[in-house]
């Protein structure tokens, strides 16, 4: 099902129709083909007006789209031979977080990520890729076993938090998260983040300590949901148009602030319009970080990586 | 004050009189109100003076009050013992974010009023005759909100116990993340975070203090990554706050429900320690790793 947000809404009618011409008519009989290009002169019109100058609301929104390719799709189209592993081997199987081993470039790696779900059977049985403990703790269980074989580690960010939920209390959320940062401080190989959607909280911090952090050009990272941010300081979260803002929130403001080493590039229109290039983009630029990243002798990675976070925040010496 | 100041810019009005009336009721009640307290877990009405030499602590229903930094500098260490460090570290609005007020005047008006710059106090002190390197967080100082500050401190402080193989005792209570620093608060859970491993690395002790509240980043990092995780009675301990949860899940939340208590009975703290004999437990702790 393909969906449009609000801001998107003039292209549907555009697109069914182009769609419905390709699907049922015969497009060589000049009457369609002269049509088919109209649409896709209006449609590429449209689609610059729409895009061409996104606000961070937008780009939340867009980083929350519903057509936009998840953690598994791009473990599909970047990694032959994968499996997939399940299990914390401590309480159960969490399915927000997915994880396991294959090949990227023909090198065997190991991913991590958050997994939101396409439909809403999917989403609801994957919690909106909102992690029990025991997702980190399947997190920690597979980023060891890659430590142990000497991989380096691809994690994917999609979440909108760690779930806030009686069980997830009761087993050690703040534990889990904790830990998780904790371990990915003691690991020796390299390890590449992308922000592919929705960075939420602690719970994309998780599994986000990484010698590189790329963003997809319209992901966010945030210490708090827009929503729930404007809940706590205006007691409304209808202002979160407001707090999306104020936040700096977006890949460019995290470019900006050095908190992150790369934006990936998304097809114009963000990452839903055009599975194959977002994918094409990522590969590059995992590619390109994951090479510099192995000619760096593995007890310097862990040293690096501390220093890297060491530097993060701003202050005043003071007098 | 108040009072006078009201009534001189106001017109006369037929109510004048009443005005005043409810006026000085009010006034009476802040009165009576800084001669009372009520305890937040039990709510018996108590009187303050007595909360207060009793450690902060209901005698009622043994709640354990939040107390000042300077109140437990004075319970923990030795006297004249405590000494500051890294106090000159001061905030700063790089976001210029603005919710209710700018950060900028709010930060401005929270270090005029308390006194310091950021939300945690950072230094070495003696408990017996064991040096130890501390940080404690201000509750009153924006919720003891993880900002540059206090992860650049805390930081600091690690790093000082590594290279002088200080244990290092931490006592926290915080609300979470620091949403005027947007994503810098957040990094600050990994740098604490790393600066924890390097002290433990080290095999240097990390004890952690759990004082009510301690939620949010604060809980997902430097608190729960305690060597030994002690909490005091009834604290409030979790990730998400229980009002978050409640939204949720829409469910009413179990008793006890992320007390510490509960924690201890999920295996999540080592021990509940009644205020007023955590600096002993700390002597005894920190004395027998040491020995
Ligand atoms: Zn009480």
């Amino acid at each position: 099902m393909k969906h449009y947000l609000d801001f998107e809404m003039k292209l549907k009618p555009l697109e069914t129709r182009l769609e419905e011409i390709k699907k049922f008519y015969d497009t060589s009989d000049p009457h369609y083909a002269k049509e088919i290009k109209s649409l896709e002169k209006k449609i590429a019109k449209l689609e610059k007006e729409i895009y061409s100058d996104l606000s961070p609301w937008q780009k939340t929104q867009l980083s929350r789209h519903l057509n936009r390719p998840r953690t598994l799709d791009y473990v599909d189209a970047l990694f032959s031979d994968y499996f997939e592993l399940h299990g914390d081997r401590r309480f159960k199987d969490d399915p927000a977080i997915v994880g396991g081993f294959g090949k990227f470039n023909g090198k065997t790696v190991a991913f991590v990520g958050h997994q939101k779900g396409k439909d809403i059977k999917e989403m609801a049985q994957r919690n909106f890729g909102m992690a029990h403990p025991e997702g980190y703790r399947k997190a920690m269980r597979i980023m060891d076993l890659a430590s142990r074989w000497m991989k380096p580690i691809i994690t994917f960010i999609d979440t909108p938090g760690a779930y806030p939920g009686v069980g997830a209390e009761e087993r050690g959320q703040a534990e889990a998260i904790a830990a998780s940062i904790y371990f990915m401080f003691t690991l020796n190989v390299p390890i590449v983040s992308l922000v592919i959607g929705e960075g939420g909280s602690g719970g994309a911090l998780a599994i986000g300590v990484a010698d590189r952090i790329l963003m997809l050009e319209n992901s966010i990272y945030s210490v708090i949901s827009p929503e729930g941010c404007a809940a706590i300081l205006w007691r409304d979260g209808t202002r979160a148009k407001q707090a999306a803002e104020a936040l700096k929130l977006t890949a460019h403001d995290l470019y900006e602030l050095k908190v992150i080493d790369g934006i990936v590039k998304e097809p114009f229109g963000g990452a839903h319009r055009n599975w194959k290039e977002t994918f094409e983009n990522t590969g590059k630029a995992i590619k390109t970080h994951l090479e510099e990243l192995l000619t760096i002798p593995p007890h310097e990675l862990k040293e690096r990586r501390y220093e890297k976070f060491k530097k993060m925040g701003f202050f005043l010496e003071g007098k | 004050m108040g009072l006078f100041r009201k009534k001189d810019k106001k017109e006369v009005k037929p109510h004048k009189e009443i005005d005043i009336k409810r006026e000085i009721k009010k006034a009476e009640a802040e009165k009576e109100e800084a001669l009372w307290i009520k305890c937040t877990s039990c709510m018996e009405l108590l009187y303050r003076k007595e909360v207060e030499r009793n450690y902060g602590i209901c005698p009622k229903c043994l709640y354990h009050f939040p107390i000042s930094v300077e109140k437990r500098i004075e319970l923990t260490f030795e006297p004249n013992s405590f000494k500051e460090f890294y106090e000159k570290l001061t905030p700063v609005d790089f976001l210029k974010f603005k919710d209710t007020k700018p950060y900028k005047t709010r930060l401005e008006e929270l270090m005029e009023k308390m006194g310091r710059k950021d939300a945690v106090v950072c230094g070495s002190g003696k408990i017996g005759n064991i040096e130890v390197l501390s940080a404690i967080f201000d509750f009153n100082f924006m919720g003891g909100s993880l900002g540059s500050v206090v992860g650049e401190k805390i930081t600091r402080l690690l790093e000082e116990g590594r290279r002088r193989k200080l244990p290092v005792v931490i006592f926290c209570t915080s609300g979470g993340a620091r949403m005027q620093e947007g994503i810098m608060s957040l990094m600050q859970m990994a740098k604490v975070t790393g600066a924890i491993y390097r002290l433990k690395e080290e095999g240097v002790p990390y004890i952690t203090v759990l004082t009510d509240p301690t939620l949010g980043g604060v809980s997902a990092s430097i608190a729960m990554l305690g060597d030994i995780i002690i909490a005091e009675p009834k604290a409030m301990i979790g990730f998400a706050g229980p009002r978050v949860i409640k939204e949720t899940i829409k469910e009413e939340l179990p008793p006890f429900f992320q007390r510490a208590e509960y924690l201890f009975e999920h295996g999540m703290i080592d021990m509940i320690v009644d205020r007023k004999d955590l600096k002993q437990t700390l002597y005894k702790v920190i004395s027998t790793i040491l020995s």
